[in-house]
């Protein structure tokens, strides 16, 4: 194994207690009311492939217990040794096993069915999956309903896969079980819990 | 003798990290927060640490609020409702110094609250986050000791043990008798138990606007219910929920619509009743509210 570059690696959270603090209310937040969008604008300069959003959020909850699966895109690069250098954690070949998963745009080699759903009496132990979005705005009208939804949400995030919607129907069918979606997009996140329903707006 | 500049620097650092805890249990505690709020109403293990008070004092709720906090909250606690009772007020100095946040009674200032209880009655707002202190997560443990049973009972919605509980406590008394930790089922799904507020409280649960956490820490849980979340009271179509009622007033503050707490005066018989929120009751005094006994001695105790 070559010695790790350090000059390659881009910074972490300067003040990390704080920060990483800032980021999971904004999070937490989010993850409550499914739709809103979370600002982690915090000066982070993300490595290639990452936004700057899924940089803070894996500077935030990733460490030496969450193995965790890249996408193509982002497997052997500045993200595998940035998650590796300030998170320390396991990056696992195997979806099925992560804890959490970060796919860049390319969000259809990341199909919301690969990843662990966790168990009936265990539904906690499911993989959060982070996708890259090119925009959130001016995609596909996407209709959330739910917890966390006062009336209904709606979102246009684009650069989800083509499948998304059947594929999300399959994983909110299977609650309690299911994969928790968070999107990034540049410094913001929307997150998606399994509890919530998603349609097409006027289908 | 003067100190040395290490040793002075050493004197004057913070003993602990911020919040108390170390940032690798606040990312465990963060990470379990966000699967509660995923799954409303499942029990999620977390691995408890020990705290600087013993089981049974808020361990739980300390361990959330301490990985959730940040310098520009107002925190908020509360006991029984009232802000200025002894296990509130450690609580409270203890964030004060040791997380250098805010500290306030006003339940409309504060972004955490922390409780054991109670639910305030002034209604909460959008982005407020109320933390629960549960003693005991599991609903069903009465009724069945084994967790593995348990688990088995909420994977597979099996509550019909629930409903023979309570249809046995309307034989028995002809109304569902529990009172405080009364069963609710959120989002049509997950069992929940709402801790030992009274069921009083239970409606404020309902679509609420405010996140709701409970953390167990004896126990080693954590769920939640997010905000505007279907949050239904487990009953009969022909024995209906309902809270409870009393025929007095605040003696104090004169309110109706509050839970009341009775309070003994001496031994001749003589009680008052006031309200368990200490805040909703000071509030409506200095707005001018007045009850059948407000000139007594315990309205200055409380205000």
């Amino acid at each position: 194994m070559s010695p790790l570059d350090l000059s390659a690696v881009k910074p972490g959270f300067a003040d990390p207690v704080h920060q990483s603090q800032a980021v999971f209310r904004q999070v937490m937040q989010a993850m409550s009311r499914p739709g809103t969008r979370a600002r982690l604008d915090l000066d982070v300069k993300p490595p290639e492939g990452l936004d700057a959003a899924a940089a803070a959020f894996a500077l935030t909850f990733l460490d030496i217990d969450t193995p965790v699966w890249l996408s193509p895109a982002l497997a052997g690069g500045e993200t595998e040794t940035f998650v590796r250098f300030h998170c320390g954690c396991p990056v696992t070949q195997s979806p099925a096993s992560a804890a959490f998963a970060f796919a860049g745009r390319d969000t259809a080699s990341a199909p919301l069915s690969a990843f662990n759903p966790g168990s009936e009496k265990y539904p906690d132990q499911s993989t959060t999956l982070v996708l890259a979005c090119s925009a959130f705005d001016g995609g596909p009208q996407l209709v959330l309903e739910g917890p966390g939804i006062k009336l209904v949400a709606v979102i246009s995030p684009v650069g989800l896969p083509a499948t998304f919607i059947e594929d999300w129907r399959q994983n909110q069918a299977r609650f309690q079980c299911g994969v928790d979606l968070v999107l990034t997009c540049g410094s913001e996140a929307i997150c998606l819990p399994r509890s919530i329903r998603i349609e097409l707006k006027g289908a | 003798m003067s100190v040395q500049p290490t040793a002075q620097a050493e004197l004057t650092a913070p003993l602990y990290n911020f919040a108390y805890l170390d940032e690798q249990t606040k990312r465990m505690i963060r990470r379990t927060i966000l699967k509660a709020i995923a799954i409303p109403g499942y029990q999620v293990p977390f691995g408890s640490r020990e705290m600087p008070v013993p089981y049974g004092w808020g361990t739980g709720g300390i361990q959330v609020t301490a990985s959730i906090i940040g310098r520009s909250d107002v925190f908020k606690c509360i006991d029984q409702g009232a802000d200025d009772t002894t296990n509130a007020v450690s609580i409270r100095r203890f964030f004060a110094k040791i997380a250098e946040v805010a500290v306030t009674e006003s339940t409309a200032e504060a972004t955490i609250i922390q409780t054991r209880h109670r639910i305030p009655e002034k209604d909460l707002q959008e982005g407020q986050v109320m933390v629960f202190q549960v003693p005991q997560p599991e609903p069903l443990r009465g009724l069945e000791p084994r967790e593995t049973e348990t688990r088995a009972m909420h994977a597979y919605e099996e509550y019909g043990l629930q409903y023979v509980s309570l249809y046995e406590s309307v034989s028995a008394y002809r109304r569902i008798a529990a009172t405080a930790s009364y069963p609710v089922i959120v989002d049509e799904r997950y069992l929940m138990s709402p801790s030992p507020i009274p069921k009083f409280d239970n409606p404020k649960l309902h679509m609420s606007p405010a996140l709701m956490l409970f953390g167990a820490g004896r126990e080693k849980r954590i769920y939640a219910v997010p905000p505007y979340t279907r949050v239904r009271s487990l009953d009969f179509e022909d024995y209906p929920f309902e809270t409870q009622r009393w025929d007095d007033v605040c003696a104090l503050c004169g309110a109706e619509e509050s839970y009341l707490d009775e309070v003994v005066l001496d031994d001749q018989g003589n009680r008052m009743f006031v309200c368990s929120d200490s805040n909703h009751c000071g509030e409506r005094r200095a707005e001018g509210h007045v009850g059948p006994m407000a000139d007594h001695a315990l309205a200055g105790a409380t205000s």
